[in-house]
């Protein structure tokens, strides 16, 4: 049963009021510790970049090569890219860190990924039919998506989805599944829409793949055959930490109705029962972008994310007053309890038949109480 | 102008193509080169100005001198005109602008700018307090229209109060370091003696150079320039006969601009008189009632503010600016509020006056605002 019927109208204010608190007092510190924070961490990772770029060239040190790059890449989508494009760090007004002209080192470009994962995702997160990012038009990652016979490849399409995840994310803005499965989109449209994608895809491309090859001479093989395992290193990393906040069991999913006359308790305590973090260390943290606190995340978007630490107790504190879950575990635990859910739905499930969305099983209508 | 050999200077340009070159570009994509250049030092930027504060001095008791070595990227500037100086305070970007004080000819390429810390300045106060040699600050170009003309004119009046004194100072310096031949006259007014920044250089000009006279107004009664109060008719008619062949540049605060603007007007001179704003008059905000008007500067459209959100003014305006969750979370439609003051719908906070990254959907105007969309 969901745990969004649980609670009245006066709660959900009140936990509004609550979550409203916490951010209002985040907002009210930041300041030197913040921009020191980032500043730091952008160096940091354009010296692994550097420095792994140049060690790939030479044969001995080619495999520190690889692991800096790769680490590279992985700040520089998650804890830096990924949080800077969510405005952050705006309030700093350096050009450098704002969400408006941030741009990473990805396939994907700056303005689609705010426009799928800033609006789209967090808008909407766990909306089946408007958060795309519930099985990216690929995987079926509800009991409440319609199974139908394709979704028996849902675990090799994981994969898949794992080790091409920077394109797949490129691309997600085609919406391909409604060219390719649903007809609803002409392939005229799509060549329109792919145009820009394809712009970001190619400098990515010639830039790992081309230049710095060419510019390493006799060893090129080796520099082109490194980039490679970096880019793959990122793209599996990132979409196992990605999968691992939206989609272990216990992590709800809701019909688009849930959005009439939402209200902003009503949004924080969607956010937080579509939301799952994942414990571990502060390299842990800093290297899964802090989404190690989805949770945290998805009610703040916009707070720097190495806050989330600091203010997780609380948020824990308030979902233990009002009997909300706080799904949390070992990274591990939550890999394995998404695969589980992967697995599970490439088959029919029982409710699944009726063939429209519907609250999980034996729901109780949302908030008819209000 | 910076003392460089030919060698060293081939070298700057031919490593300046290279960093610029497209091939760079690809190398460095999506983040540019100036994003690693500065791992090495903060000076360096193929496209930025940035500079290096490599003294600080106090000339009076609530002001402060900065002299800066600039990158290469500088291209120097007309006497009169200003720069747009950035820093950080509390990891918040600021930006004000400020008039270098110097001569355009001075040989070591570097630029001074002199701060009044008044108690609303809050740029000018952290200057003042935590500027120190070493620390590195952003520049635009130098920029405004305020400057000696190219050709320049024989008698010149120059005319400044307060703090408005830094770019008039910069053309004094600059004509007498051309020696210029026409009557130049320093007309300055500040509260007491004590308060004139340049004081001792301004004495040292004036028994230099024969053709340079130095009439200094103070508002304190008890002290005695050479002129008594503020500026009026009688004292300038009697103290400068001629100021109407001159021509005439005017920096200082809005009252006294105002002033001497009249009096140019009156006597049908006005096209004779140069002038820079330095400060903007104060602005009245009243956060009860929806005042003032929405300016959307780069589409050019007006409206009567409605007391509704920015990014719901910008629509009903018939615009379309970028827009996304429209609650204030995904910052799609941040931008470029360049004045007026708005309220965040969240928490009721009233933002700060001036330029500032803005999220329209969640921002109401108070008073008059203008946006860069």
């Amino acid at each position: 049963m969901s745990n969004f019927s649980k609670l009245s109208p006066k709660q959900f204010a009140a936990i509004g009021a609550e979550f409203d608190d916490i951010r209002n007092r985040v907002l009210a510190d930041l300041g030197e510790r913040d921009a020191n924070y980032i500043r730091t961490l952008v160096k940091r990772q354009r010296r692994l970049e550097v420095g792994g770029r140049v060690m790939m060239m030479i044969p001995p040190t080619w495999p520190l090569g690889v692991a800096a790059l790769s680490v590279s890449k992985i700040l520089d989508n998650m804890e830096i890219g990924h949080n800077v494009m969510h405005g952050q760090y705006d309030w700093m007004g350096d050009p450098t860190l704002n969400s408006k002209n941030f741009d990473w080192d990805s396939a994907d470009t700056a303005k689609n990924w705010k426009q799928t994962h800033n609006v789209e995702h967090h808008t909407y997160t766990n909306v089946l039919n408007r958060d795309h990012d519930v099985g990216y038009g690929l995987l079926r990652m509800s009991t409440q998506q319609k199974w139908e016979p394709r979704f028996l490849a849902n675990v090799p399409l994981t994969v898949i989805l794992h080790t091409f995840f920077q394109h797949f994310v490129a691309v997600q803005n085609l919406k391909l599944e409604e060219y390719l499965i649903y007809k609803t989109k002409t392939g005229a449209q799509l060549k329109e829409d792919f145009k820009p994608m394809w712009k970001k895809m190619r400098k990515q491309l010639a830039k790992d793949y081309v230049l710095f090859p060419v510019l390493a001479g006799p060893m090129a093989p080796l520099v082109f055959v490194g980039n490679v395992a970096a880019n793959l290193a990122r793209n599996v990393w990132a979409c196992a930490v990605i999968f691992n906040g939206h989609f272990p069991e216990d992590v709800e999913q809701f019909p688009e109705s849930v959005l009439e006359n939402e209200t902003r308790g009503h949004w924080y305590v969607r956010q937080l029962l579509g939301s799952a973090n994942f414990s571990g260390g502060r390299l842990m943290h800093i290297m899964s972008g802090n989404l190690s606190f989805q949770i945290e995340h998805h009610l703040f978007p916009d707070l720097p994310a190495h806050r989330y630490a600091e203010i997780a107790p609380e948020v824990r504190a308030i979902c233990e007053k009002y009997g909300l879950p706080y799904n949390t575990g070992t990274f591990l635990q939550q890999t394995l309890s998404t695969w589980k859910r992967i697995f599970k739905l490439s088959l029919p499930t029982r409710d699944a038949g009726r063939g429209r969305l519907e609250p999980v099983a034996e729901e109780v209508p949302l908030r008819m109480a209000a | 102008m910076i003392a460089t050999s030919p060698n060293t200077r081939f070298l700057s340009t031919g490593l300046r193509r290279v960093l610029g070159s497209r091939v760079v570009a690809a190398m460095t994509t999506p983040h540019g080169v100036d994003r690693y250049l500065e791992l090495f030092d903060p000076t360096w930027s193929v496209n930025e100005v940035r500079a290096e504060i490599t003294a600080v001095s106090h000339p009076t008791a609530d002001s402060v001198t900065l002299i800066l070595r600039p990158n290469g990227n500088w291209q120097g500037f007309r006497a009169g005109q200003f720069v747009r100086l950035t820093v950080e305070i509390d990891g918040v970007r600021r930006t004000r602008c400020y008039s270098p004080a110097n001569s355009v000819h001075a040989a070591d390429g570097k630029i001074e700018v002199t701060a009044k810390a008044h108690a609303g300045g809050f740029v000018s106060r952290f200057l003042r307090e935590q500027a120190r040699p070493g620390m590195v600050v952003t520049l635009s170009q130098a920029d405004g229209s305020f400057a000696l003309p190219e050709q320049r004119p024989g008698r010149v009046l120059l005319i400044s109060g307060g703090s408005g004194i830094t770019p008039v100072m910069a053309m004094l310096r600059t004509l007498c370091d051309e020696g210029h031949a026409g009557r130049i006259t320093f007309l300055h007014y500040c509260n007491a003696a004590k308060d004139l920044i340049y004081a001792e250089e301004l004495a040292e000009i004036a028994a230099r150079y024969p053709n340079v006279e130095l009439l200094r107004g103070f508002a304190a009664v008890e002290q005695c320039g050479e002129l008594q109060g503020l500026f009026n008719r009688e004292q300038l008619v009697t103290a400068v006969p001629d100021y109407a062949e001159a021509s005439t540049f005017l920096c200082g605060p809005p009252g006294m601009m105002k002033a001497v603007q009249q009096l140019w007007v009156e006597d049908g001179i006005a096209e004779r008189l140069h002038l820079e704003n330095f400060t903007a008059a104060p602005v009245v905000v009243d956060s009860a009632n929806a005042e003032g008007d929405v300016r959307f500067a780069r589409s050019e459209r007006l409206a009567a503010n409605n007391g509704a959100s920015l990014l719901d003014q910008a629509e009903a305006a018939g615009l379309r600016p970028e827009a996304g969750c429209r609650m204030g979370i995904c910052h799609t439609c941040t931008c470029r509020k360049l004045s007026g003051r708005v309220r965040d719908t969240r928490t009721g906070q009233l933002g700060e006056e001036g330029e500032e990254d803005i999220q329209i959907c969640v921002s109401v105007p108070v008073g008059t605002v203008t946006l860069d969309v």
